[in-house]
C-alpha cells in the first residue's frame, strides 16, 4: 500500500522497515501580495521508531515551519501546505480534518516549544494543566489522570513532584518549566516527539540536564524525536541522523558521524566551520601580559528592593551584584560569563548608568557617580543583545547612527552624515543604506548598525552584553571577527558579557566567572579554560555541547537542585567570597 | 520566520496610499469633506437665513411645514428653514468637534505621557486625578461647569475638553510606560540623551497612531456630547443653531413633526460614522502589525 521509495539511511536504527513518520515532497507556502512564496520546498524525509532526527539550519531555513506543518499547526490563513504529504504510520495527516488532527496531536505526536514560559498557562497549576492534557485524549477518571500526571513529573525527574502539581508556572525556574513541558509531551507516550529548539532559552548547565533527560526518556520509551535546532553542538550530541536545511530546502541528509566527519554540501561545511569550538582560542596566542587599567571596578554592588506587606515596606532585597572587583586593561577584552541571573548584565547596566550602584567605578581615571555625567558617557558604549529592540524602529538607520553625535553636539549635519557613511563602511555596510529603516535589515546587519552607533563617539570601552547571542552561527562568527578588527583599528577595550563559553573562549583575553552576583574565578583565558579551579567553572565548561559526535562525555555528577536565589531578607547580606591568587593573577574563590 | 514572510513596507511611506485603497475610509473622508464644504458654503447653498422666521414657513394653523418644494427639509416651529439651520449648525458642531476634541487630546497627551514616562510620585498624582475624573459622571460635570460659566460656543468647547481628556490620558499612560521600558529607550539613555529628546523624538512618534485614532474617535464623541448638552439646554444658546439644540427645541413635537428631529439626528449620525470610519482605517494603516492584511 504505502510502498513509497524510502532512503536507506532512515532504516538504520529501525527495528522494522516501515517508517513511523514519512514526509514526502512537502511544500509549504505563504500567501503574499505577489502570490505564493514557498517557505519549505519539496522536503522529504522519514523517521524510524526510536530514532532521533535533527533538523539543523539557521533562521529562515524553514525548520520550524516544517515541524508546524507536521503538527498541522501552520498559522492560517496565509501559510499552508501546497504540496506533498505527511504520513504517520498508515494515517495521512495532510488534509485530515481538524477534529481528527486534534486527537493525534498530543497523543501520537507531541511537541515541545522553545519558550516554556509562554507555552504554559500562567493562571493554572502545573497539575491542572498536565491532567487536562491527559484527559483531553483519554477518558480516565480524574484520580487516575492525576496519577498519570504525577508519574510523568517523576519521569522527568522533577524534585518533589507532588508539590509541583500544586504550583504555578511562575514559581518554577526555566529548566523546571521545560521539564513540565516535556512531562506534558510524554505523558501520553507519543510515537513522535517534536522538540523545537528545546534548550535554546536555557542556561548551559540546565541545557545539559534537559538534553540528558530527553536522551534517557527516549531510551526508556522508544519515542522517535525530531530535534529542531540551530546548535551544531546539540546536534552532535543528540542526533542519529541530520538534515541540514537552508532557505526552505534540504541541502544535506546524513548520519550524524558522516555529516560531521565528511560534510558534502558547501553550506554544511560553512555552517560547521562557523561553530565556535572550545579549545580554538588557545591557537590565537596569549593576550598581552599586563596593561595599564582602563576601567576599574571596586566592590561594586547593585541591589533591588522588593516590597511586601500591607504598608508596602521593603521586606526583601535582591543582591544582583554583591561586591565585584576587577580591572579592564587598555586594549583588553575582558569577558564575564555566567548563567542567567548571575548579575553579569547588571554590571553592564551599572557602568552605563542604567542601574544605581554602590562601590567604585573608574573609567579612564574618571570616577563615575551614581549619576553619570554626559561627558563620561562618551568613553563607554553599550551594545545590547537584541539589535531590533535597541534600535528605534521609526528612525532611519542613518539618523540612529548620527544620534549620539547630535546628543553630544558634535559637528554639523553634513559632517555627521559623512561620519555615518564612514562608520557604515567600517562595519561592513553600504553607505547607500543610510536612509532605510531598521526592519529592512537582517539580524546581523542590525547588530552592525548598533556597533556603528556605539563607535560614533569614539569610546574607549565597549560593553557587549550578549551581543552575538541572538545571531545565527555564521553571522555570529562574522560579527565577532568585525569586533576583533575594530578593536585594533580604534584601540578599543571590550567588556564582553556572554553565557556562551565557546564564544568567550574565542574572543576573551581575560575571563571572570560569575555566580550569584559574585566572581568565583578570574584569570586569563588560558588559566580559566586550561586550568579551571572552581567547581562551578568546571561545571560550566563541561556542560557546553561539543560539536563532535565522536566526543565521549565524561560522566559527571549531575548538579542537583535549583540555583539559589539572590533574593534575601532585609538585613541578610550574602557571604562575601574570598578570592585567592593561585599564581599569575589566577584568582579562585575558596 | 514571520518577519521574513511579511512584505516590507516602511512606516511613513505608503501609509496614505494604503488609506486611499480602503473604500470605507474614502467614503468617510468624502462625507467629512462634504460636511465641511456645506458648512463653509452655507450662505450660498441656502435660500434663507437660519434665524429668519417666515410667514410662509408655517401653515395657516401655525404648524411647521413638512419637507417640500419651497423648504427642502421643511420648517421648524418658528417657521425657520430647517435645511439652512442644519447647514449653519454644522459649523457649531464641527468647531466643537475640532477645537474641543483637539484640546482634550492635548491635555490627555500631556498628562498621560508625563505620568507614563516619569512614573514616581508625579505619575501617581496625575493618574489618581485622572481616575477621579473618570469616576465622576462626565455629563454631570459638564452640566455643572456649563451652569457656572455663561454658555457660549467657546465655553461649551472648553467644558467638553475638560471632560473628555481622561480616556486619552489613560490609554497613552499605559502605552508610554511600556514604551519607556523598551530597550531602544535604554539605548538612548546610555548615549546620553536627555528627557526632552527621548520624549519628543523617541516616544511621541510611537504614540502618533494612538493619538490619531483617539482624535478621530473623539470627534464623534464630542459632537454627540455637545448635542447632549444643547439638548439639556446648557449647550450653545438659541438662536445660534447647532445640531444638538435643533433636536432639543423640537423634541416635544416629535409625533406631529418628526422631520425636525430626524434630519439633525441623521446629520450627527452620519458625521460620527464618517469620523469613525476614517479613525478605524487610520488605526489599521498606521499599525505595523496590521501590515500586509489589507
Amino acid at each position: 500500500m504505502t510502498a513509497a521509495p524510502m532512503p536507506i539511511s532512515g532504516a538504520v536504527n529501525a527495528p522494522d522497515n516501515r517508517p513511523l513518520l514519512a514526509v514526502e515532497g512537502l511544500t509549504v507556502s505563504v500567501n503574499t501580495e505577489s502570490g505564493l512564496r514557498p517557505l519549505v520546498s519539496d522536503l522529504s524525509f522519514t523517521l524510524a521508531r526510536g530514532e532521533t532526527l535533527a533538523i539543523a539550519g539557521e533562521s529562515g531555513s524553514g525548520k520550524s515551519i516544517t515541524s508546524l506543518a507536521v503538527m498541522g499547526l501552520l498559522p492560517p490563513p496565509a501559510v499552508r501546505i501546497t504540496g506533498g504529504m505527511v504520513r504517520l504510520g498508515e494515517t495521512e495527516l495532510t488534509g485530515l480534518p481538524e477534529a481528527q488532527m486534534q486527537a493525534i496531536r498530543g497523543n501520537r505526536i507531541a511537541m515541545i516549544f522553545q519558550e516554556p514560559m509562554t507555552s504554559l498557562n500562567p493562571v493554572l497549576t502545573i497539575g491542572t494543566q498536565l491532567t487536562e492534557a491527559i484527559e483531553a485524549h483519554e477518558p480516565l477518571p480524574r484520580a487516575e489522570a492525576q496519577a498519570r500526571a504525577l508519574a510523568a513529573l517523576q519521569a522527568v525527574r522533577m524534585s518533589e513532584p507532588a508539590r509541583r502539581m500544586r504550583q504555578y508556572p511562575h514559581e518554577l525556574s526555566g529548566g523546571m518549566r521545560q521539564r513540565v513541558m516535556i512531562a506534558m509531551a510524554i505523558a501520553l507516550r507519543p510515537d513522535v516527539l517534536i522538540a523545537d529548539e528545546p534548550t535554546t532559552a536555557l542556561d548551559v548547565t540546565v541545557q545539559r540536564e534537559v538534553l540528558d533527560l530527553l536522551r534517557d526518556l527516549q531510551r526508556e520509551m522508544g519515542t522517535a524525536i525530531i530535534l529542531i535546532t540551530h546548535d551544531m553542538g546539540v546536534v552532535a550530541e543528540m542526533a542519529d541522523r541530520v538534515i541540514v536545511m537552508q532557505a526552505g530546502r534540504m541541502v544535506e541528509e546524513a548520519p550524524v558521524r558522516t555529516l560531521f566527519a565528511a560534510p558534502k554540501a558547501a553550506y554544511t561545511r560553512a555552517l560547521l566551520d562557523a561553530v565556535p569550538r572550545m579549545g580554538q582560542g588557545a591557537l590565537r596566542g596569549a593576550g598581552a601580559a599586563h596593561r595599564a587599567p582602563l576601567a576599574m571596578l571596586r566592590d561594586l554592588r547593585v541591589t533591588y528592593d522588593s516590597r511586601g506587606g500591607l504598608l508596602g515596606r521593603v521586606t526583601h532585597r535582591t543582591h544582583a551584584v554583591a561586591g565585584v572587583s576587577f580591572d579592564i586593561g587598555q586594549g583588553e577584552t575582558f569577558a564575564l560569563v555566567g548563567e542567567s541571573g548571575c548579575g553579569k548584565s547588571t554590571i553592564a547596566r551599572a557602568i552605563v548608568g542604567l542601574a544605581p550602584f554602590t562601590g567604585q567605578i573608574e573609567i579612564n581615571g574618571r570616577p563615575l557617580g551614581p549619576v553619570l555625567p554626559k561627558a563620561a558617557r562618551r568613553d563607554v558604549q553599550l551594545i545590547f543583545q537584541d539589535p531590533m529592540a535597541s534600535l528605534d524602529p521609526r528612525m532611519t538607520v542613518g539618523n540612529l547612527v548620527c544620534e549620539p553625535l547630535v546628543i553630544h553636539g558634535i559637528g554639523t549635519p553634513e559632517t555627521r552624515r559623512a561620519q555615518a557613511r564612514d562608520l557604515f563602511e567600517k562595519v561592513g555596510l553600504s553607505p547607500d543604506q543610510l536612509d532605510r529603516y531598521p526592519h529592512e535589515f537582517s539580524g546581523g546587519q542590525r547588530q552592525r548598525i548598533c556597533i556603528a552607533r556605539a563607535l560614533a563617539l569614539r569610546p574607549k570601552l565597549i560593553i557587549a552584553d550578549e551581543s552575538v547571542s541572538a545571531l545565527d552561527v555564521s553571522v555570529q562568527a562574522r560579527v565577532l571577527e568585525l569586533l576583533r578588527a575594530l578593536k585594533d583599528e580604534f584601540g578599543l577595550s571590550y567588556l564582553f558579557i556572554s553565557h556562551d563559553m565557546a564564544v568567550v573562549e574565542n574572543i576573551a583575553d581575560r575571563v571572570g566567572v560569575m555566580y550569584l552576583g559574585q566572581i568565583v574565578e578570574l584569570g586569563t583565558r588560558a588559566q580559566v579554560f586550561g586550568n579551571p579551579q572552581h567547581p562551578y567553572t568546571r561545571r560550566l565548561i563541561e556542560a557546553v555541547p561539543v560539536p563532535d559526535p565522536t566526543h565521549i562525555r565524561t560522566q559527571t555528577t549531575r548538579p542537583s537542585g535549583e540555583v539559589p536565589s539572590p533574593l534575601r531578607r532585609l538585613g541578610e547580606v550574602p557571604e562575601p567570597l574570598h578570592l585567592v591568587d593561585i599564581g599569575d593573577g589566577h584568582l579562585v574563590a575558596r | 520566520m514571520t518577519d521574513a514572510s511579511l512584505p516590507k513596507i516602511a512606516a511613513p511611506r505608503g501609509a496614505l496610499a494604503r488609506l486611499m485603497r480602503r473604500k470605507l475610509a474614502l467614503f468617510g473622508i468624502a462625507l467629512i469633506v462634504l460636511t465641511v464644504g456645506a458648512a463653509i458654503a452655507a450662505p450660498w447653498l441656502t435660500s434663507y437665513a437660519p434665524q429668519e422666521q417666515m410667514f410662509d414657513g408655517l401653515t395657516i394653523e401655525g404648524a411647521p411645514l413638512p419637507p417640500g418644494d419651497a423648504f427642502v427639509l421643511g420648517t421648524d416651529l418658528l417657521g425657520r428653514d430647517l435645511f439652512s439651520r442644519i447647514l449653519y449648525g454644522a459649523r457649531t458642531s464641527l468647531i466643537i468637534g475640532v477645537v474641543a476634541n483637539g484640546l482634550a487630546l492635548v491635555i490627555g497627551t500631556l498628562v498621560g505621557v508625563t505620568a507614563g514616562y516619569f512614573r514616581g510620585w508625579i505619575g501617581t498624582v496625575l493618574m489618581r486625578f485622572t481616575d477621579l475624573m473618570m469616576a465622576f459622571p462626565a455629563l454631570l460635570l459638564a452640566i455643572c461647569l456649563a451652569a457656572i460659566f455663561q454658555p457660549s460656543l467657546w465655553i461649551v468647547a472648553m467644558v467638553i475638553a475638560l471632560v473628555n481628556w481622561v480616556q486619552t490620558a489613560r490609554v497613552l499612560y499605559t502605552e508610554t510606560t511600556s514604551l519607556a521600558e523598551r530597550e531602544f529607550i535604554a539605548a538612548e539613555r546610555t548615549l546620553g540623551a536627555g528627557h526632552g529628546r527621548i520624549l519628543f523624538l523617541h516616544i511621541l512618534p510611537h504614540l502618533v497612531p494612538t493619538i490619531i485614532v483617539w482624535g478621530t474617535l473623539g470627534i464623534s464623541t464630542t459632537v454627540l456630547l455637545e448635542a447632549t448638552l444643547s439638548f439639556l439646554g446648557v449647550g450653545v444658546q438659541p438662536p445660534t443653531p447647532s445640531w444638538g439644540n435643533i433636536i432639543f427645541e423640537n423634541q416635544t413635537y416629535f409625533q406631529s413633526a418628526p422631520w425636525l428631529v430626524f434630519f439633525p439626528g441623521a446629520a450627527i449620525l452620519v458625521l460620527a460614522l464618517a469620523f469613525n470610519l476614517v479613525g478605524d482605517a487610520l488605526r489599521d494603516v498606521l499599525d505595523p502589525t496590521q501590515r500586509g492584511r489589507d
